[in-house]
């Protein structure tokens, strides 16, 4: 009697499960046509808004104007453009390889600066007491003000911009070092310590470990930090790369260049985005899945 | 009742605390005084509870027991030598989680014998014996993060035990435990201390518990900590924690260590009020 009650209980849960299971795919279904709903809504809206009110060939008596404003299908005329015949300064794979590799090279040598500088100061109290106010005056500063410097130094080719996007992810994640290092539990490290381990292992399995949490969710901006670099470097002055052609479409009063150039680098900021939280998943497997990103 | 300082300081003692005091100097130079004039003794294969209300110093005096921390004033010995430092002899499970949460298990278990210079293949070896010991076969893949509070005390356990020490310190280890689990956890460290002959100082704030695990519980006074007194607990072994309660010997014991303990607990208290009140 009472094992009958208990199995249609426990059926009873089992459809509830299953109702809320179907309640939550039905609701990431209308999340996602929402979503595409929202882009074809205000895209269409854009493009009537250049093609209404218009007399003759003004675009100035449209409803947008598009000669400021661009135009959605001027956008694709303009990436078709691109892919068939290429940009002014080459082709356009070229162009995003430019960008990319500043981009990528920036992110690494920053990183790695970063980490070895933060976890040196974290480490040495006295380091970090001398160089603490120069460090700060140095983040302080407007940055991409040094684009310029290493332009006139470094000249066009890529490393002026591998220089500024460098400097830029330096400190993001130079910070998030030191401070993982820092915050460290103590409790861990005087167990390793009775566990008998010797300073260089109490620093490789506690030190380390502890530090590579705040590093890795520093990697998130740092990589962002390191595409903004790349492209302001570019802007500034290039032979080839995307901030280059935002440079150039500027210059003819291409809006719809500019908004073109623009959609690649956020397909490219999507796509490191994703490469970024993939090596975290592979990094520190040891923690709970803890959402952390906001902006998906 | 023994009074403290009463024992004989026997040269073959395995923990001998001399008038032991310990300061903390804030960075703004204000001196706390942890410990007073601290004096303890404990024989080899000695199962000695440390009992007294919150900040009176017990995680202090473990500290000072492991070599992680220096005394201001006194001397402390372990198996016959002055602490300068930590000592491999000494293990020492803390009042906090310390496990290390991106190990799995079986690191985490085989740790100790790793930093000692033991090879992989051997540290491992011996890494799944004790993790079979503590009951967690299966798991030895597993992150803490997946594991459940009383597992991840079960991993703690396994990691120090693992390093065979002569000497175990364990500050408050069970008391984040639901009873049910406590209870099975300290009939198994019983279990387990009994094979090693390892002396043990096991802090609590849990009297019944003190009582029923030790062969002597020791009082201290609320801050500065001191040793108040010294209680034997003449029960016999082995134990069952679950039974043991029930004896007219256990309730007597226990009420005679609690009339010291109360006081104690009641300065404790009061101060915290005023604290509060301030
Ligand atoms: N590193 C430290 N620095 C300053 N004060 C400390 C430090 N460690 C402990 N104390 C103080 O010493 C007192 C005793 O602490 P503790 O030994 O942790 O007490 P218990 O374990 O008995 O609760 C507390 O008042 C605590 O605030
Ligand atoms: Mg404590």
């Amino acid at each position: 009697m009472t094992a009958t009650v208990n199995s249609q209980s426990v059926e009873l849960a089992g459809d509830l499960d299953l109702v809320r299971a179907r309640a939550r795919a039905r609701r990431r279904w209308m999340v996602l046509f929402l979503r595409i709903a929202v882009a074809v809504g205000l895209v269409s809206t854009w493009e009537l808004g250049t093609r209404i009110g218009c007399y003759g060939s003004d675009t100035a008596t449209c409803l947008i104007d598009r000669f400021y404003y661009g135009q959605p299908t001027g956008i694709a005329a303009q990436l078709a453009t691109w892919v068939r015949d290429g940009t002014s300064s080459g082709p356009l794979y070229a162009q995003i390889y430019v960008t990319l590799l500043e981009t990528v090279l920036g992110f690494l040598i920053g990183s790695a600066l970063g980490i070895v500088f933060g976890v040196l100061l974290g480490r040495v109290p006295l380091l970090a007491d001398v160089a603490g106010p120069y460090i700060k005056a140095l983040n302080a500063m407007p940055r991409v003000v040094l684009g310029s410097i290493f332009i006139i130094i470094l000249g066009f080719e890529i490393w002026s911009k591998v220089a500024l996007a460098v400097v830029l992810v330096f400190f993001v994640v130079f910070f998030n070092a030191f401070q993982g290092v820092r915050e460290v539990d103590r409790d861990l490290v005087s167990n390793a310590r009775i566990l008998g381990a010797n300073p260089r292992q109490e620093f490789g399995h506690v030190l380390l470990p502890s530090a590579l949490s705040w590093i890795i969710a520093s990697l998130h901006t740092s990589l962002g930090f390191a595409l903004v670099g790349a492209i302001v470097g570019e802007y500034l002055g290039a032979r080839q790369g995307v901030g280059l052609m935002i440079a150039t479409a500027q210059g003819t009063f291409n809006a719809n260049g500019v908004y073109a150039a623009m959609l690649i680098l956020a397909v490219l900021a999507i796509l490191a985005e994703a490469l970024v939280t993939r090596l975290e998943n592979r990094l520190i497997r040891w923690r709970p899945n803890t959402v952390t990103d906001v902006t998906f | 009742m023994q009074q403290p300082g009463s024992q004989a300081l026997s040269t073959d003692a395995a923990i001998v605390l001399r008038n032991v005091s310990k300061r903390f100097v804030s960075p703004e130079g204000k001196a706390f005084t942890a410990l007073e004039g601290v004096d303890l003794t404990v024989a080899p294969g000695e199962f000695c509870a440390v009992v007294g209300p919150t900040g009176c110093g017990k995680s202090t005096t473990l500290a000072l027991i492991s070599g992680l921390e220096p005394p201001s004033r006194g001397e402390v010995s372990v198996l016959g030598r002055q602490v300068k430092g930590v000592q491999h002899s000494v293990g020492y499970m803390f009042q906090r989680d310390a496990v290390f949460p991106w190990k799995t298990v079986l690191d985490n278990v085989a740790a100790g014998p790793r930093f000692r210079g033991m090879g992989g293949g051997e540290a491992t070896k011996r890494a799944r014996d004790w993790i079979a010991r503590v009951g967690l076969s299966g798991f030895e893949h597993h992150y803490p993060h997946q594991l459940s509070g009383g597992m991840r005390k079960r991993v703690a356990l396994a990691q120090t035990l693992i390093t065979e020490p002569r000497i175990l310190l364990m500050d408050e280890p069970f008391s984040a435990l639901d009873v049910q689990t406590r209870a099975l956890m300290e009939n198994e460290l019983l279990d387990l201390w009994a094979a090693t002959g390892a002396s043990v100082v096991f802090v609590t704030h849990d009297l019944e518990e003190a009582v029923a695990l030790s062969d002597r519980v020791v009082v201290i006074t609320a801050g500065p900590g001191t040793v108040k007194a010294i209680y034997p607990v003449n029960l016999p072994r082995p134990r069952n924690i679950q039974e043991i309660r029930f004896e007219p010997e256990f309730m007597r014991i226990y009420e005679e260590i609690w009339s010291g303990l109360r006081d104690e607990v009641l300065v404790s208290y009061e101060r915290a009020k005023h604290l509060l009140a301030s």
